[in-house]
């Protein structure tokens, strides 16, 4: 009896205190409900807003998806060279796409290549200007530090729930999940390239009279493209790791044969999907890092005449 | 007498989280270690007031830490004072909005940098149009004038390489064509020789000199080392501590020191090379003295006395510019004025 009333005195201690069931589920539904209405408000005239960005992926789609495999194949070789000048590396990305071609996976190939690609182009659209007004002001890098570091932790199933609340199931929704997760190391890096400038030389430049804008374009950003190319390479990286996720909400591509294959067991259908995803990843990296490397050549000391 | 073109007035400059809120303690006297110690904040530049003459090399000197680096970054205003007032050509530095202070900083001043500042993605006449470039200058002038400096400085055929492909000294130069292309009034070169080997600074040196004996710009020269002072400086200010010690020509500085300081500072200077004929002259022609030997009034003492060794004279005739007697020295005091100066190295 006198044992019991301690135990029930101590209570709080052992049980944290917490909004009861009642509670809680009060507390989820409205914000479950608000969001829904808004959904409802909101939905539509939001999807019209990413319109444009559907289009962009629609047609790049088209136009990989069309054109005869030979000419994507020497046009993405093309690239590489222009990139990389290494015959190496455009043998690699030839070889490579041949056998995914030739093992049935060229038109999903195609696909995940283009959602990568407009990702990519709109992370980076959003992410340097950002990157640019984070390294002006500490206070509004102290503001954003913290909500890449929420894009980059959250897992991005969590995320997804909103989206697909708004957006439903299809491109658009998966494309923003993408460009979400894939947005962070672009931004940092080029803050992080910005801030690091040779202090004498920024301090050149204002010697010199330069507006923020002459500063910004001579100086500030040229002697910043590494870092930046880090920062695009890596955002590159990370779009392809949410390719899986993404096909969960509608994305066509590689990534739905590998979803197919986890819920079915298929080993090799998984295996074949995910080699092919990380060909592209390696002819991504591969070819941005020799070109990062290459507009740099001019940043180590020595004697190269 | 030459006309001032920088005016520097009750100049101080408090480092730390709320210098305006130090300025009570700065005006009672506080020292620099007790302003750190006490309130966390650190004394750049205390009270300083000078005035740089124009077309004269200025040369501001002191240890590091003592602020001249720091001084020099308020005349074009990369610093903010925490008090005073610098005024260019009459014209208040302080006062002006941000597009007066960009074109002043185009058109009235160029800064040489000690660590070269050169940009590395860009060729080094890329480099040394720069200046021109930010002033929006035409395409052509540009190209002609850079080509014109880079010349000038002796580095005609490098134009097409990258500054990392030059040596230290070589890129020094085209620092210094950077600035000078610019055609400002007033150069400002900040420790400018103090990364090169001695020799190479020498040259430069040198090379500084006889760019000046054509260009007569106004230069504000800022080092740590006193023989660079006294051989390029038509002036020399020397800071300690914040606090600006004494500013003359090398002459007053050696012959009166204004402090302990300063006369530590200039010990080890070998005097007979730096104090010049006008310093030591009389106006009293010697008595019952025969031969005589005729010297300008800007020679050195070391020159002094190897004339008279040499052509065996027992007295010195002081001449200016245009021939005219100004002074003149006898043996005794040259022999004193040398003898003074060994003691004073060997102290």
């Amino acid at each position: 009896m006198f044992y019991d009333q301690e135990v029930a005195d101590m209570e709080w201690l052992t049980e944290f205190p917490s909004l009861t069931r009642g509670e809680l589920r009060g507390f989820r539904k409205s914000v479950d409900e608000s969001f829904r209405s808004f959904t409802q408000e909101y939905g539509e005239s939001l999807e019209s807003f990413f319109d444009p960005l559907l289009n962009f992926l629609i047609w790049s789609e088209k136009v990989l998806l069309a054109a005869p495999w030979p000419v994507v194949i020497l046009a993405i070789a093309a690239l590489a060279f222009l990139g990389s000048h290494s015959w190496k590396i455009v043998f690699g990305v030839v070889a490579s796409l041949l056998a995914i071609g030739y093992m049935g996976m060229w038109d999903d190939t195609m696909r995940t290549l283009s959602i990568i690609t407009v990702c990519t182009i709109v992370a980076i659209a959003i992410g340097i200007p950002l990157g640019i007004l984070m390294a002006r002001s500490n206070r509004l890098q102290a503001l954003i530090t913290p909500i890449l570091d929420i894009m980059q932790t959250m897992p991005s199933f969590v995320y997804l729930i909103p989206v697909v609340m708004l957006l439903g199931i299809g491109k658009v929704p998966g494309m923003i999940a993408v460009i979400i997760y894939a947005l962070p190391p672009i931004v940092r890096l080029t803050n992080l390239g910005i801030r690091q400038v040779d202090a004498e030389v920024v301090e050149a430049a204002n010697a010199f009279g330069c507006t923020a804008w002459q500063k910004l374009t001579n100086v500030q950003m040229p002697l910043a493209l590494p870092s930046i190319f880090a920062g695009v390479n890596q955002t590159i990286m990370m779009a392809l790791s949410m390719v899986v996720i993404a096909s969960m909400i509608g994305v066509t591509g590689l990534g739905q044969p590998v979803l197919k294959a986890i819920t079915n067991q298929y080993f090799s259908l998984g295996l074949l999907n995910g080699l092919a995803i990380v060909a592209i990843a390696i002819i991504f990296d591969r070819v941005s890092q020799r070109y990062g490397l290459r507009i740099q050549k001019h940043r180590q000391g020595g004697h190269h005449v | 007498m030459s006309e001032t073109k920088i005016e520097i007035k009750g100049l101080t400059k408090v480092f730390g989280k709320n210098p305006k809120g130090m300025m009570k303690h700065v005006d009672a006297g506080i020292s620099k270690e007790d302003l750190l110690e006490h309130h966390g904040h650190v004394l750049g530049l205390h009270d300083i007031n000078m005035e740089l003459h124009t077309r004269k090399i200025e040369v501001v000197m002191g240890l590091s830490g003592s602020g001249k680096s720091t001084l020099i970054r308020h005349i074009n205003r990369l610093i903010e004072p925490t008090a005073g007032s610098i005024s260019v050509d009459g014209e208040e530095v302080l006062k002006m909005n941000d597009a007066q202070l960009r074109r002043f900083r185009q058109e009235k001043t160029a800064m040489v940098f000690q660590k070269f500042a050169l940009l590395p993605h860009r060729t080094i006449i890329d480099n040394v149009s720069f200046g021109l470039k930010v002033q929006g200058k035409e395409k052509g002038f540009i190209h002609d004038q850079a080509m014109h400096w880079l010349e000038r400085v002796g580095l005609k055929g490098v134009e097409k390489h990258y500054p990392s492909q030059l040596s230290g000294g070589m890129q020094q130069r085209v620092g210094l064509a950077r600035a000078l292309s610019c055609d400002a009034d007033i150069l400002m070169m900040d420790e400018a020789f103090s990364a090169l080997d001695p020799l190479i600074r020498s040259d430069m040196q040198d090379l500084l000199l006889e760019l000046q004996e054509e260009l007569h710009k106004t230069i504000v020269f800022i080092t740590h080392d006193l023989d660079e002072a006294l051989k390029i400086g038509d002036r020399i200010a020397i800071l300690n501590g914040g606090r600006l010690v004494q500013h003359g020509s090398a002459q007053e500085i050696l012959l009166n020191p204004a402090d302990d300081y300063v006369e530590r500072f200039v010990a080890d200077v070998n005097r007979t090379r730096v104090l010049l004929a006008k310093s030591i002259m009389v106006d009293d022609k010697p008595e019952d003295q025969a031969q005589s030997v005729t010297v300008n009034e800007d020679e050195t003492v070391d020159n002094v006395l190897h004339a008279l060794l040499s052509e065996d004279g027992s007295y010195v005739i002081v001449e200016d510019d245009k021939g005219r007697k100004v002074g003149y020295i006898d043996k005794e005091t040259l022999a004193e004025t040398v003898f003074q100066a060994e003691q004073k190295s060997a102290a």
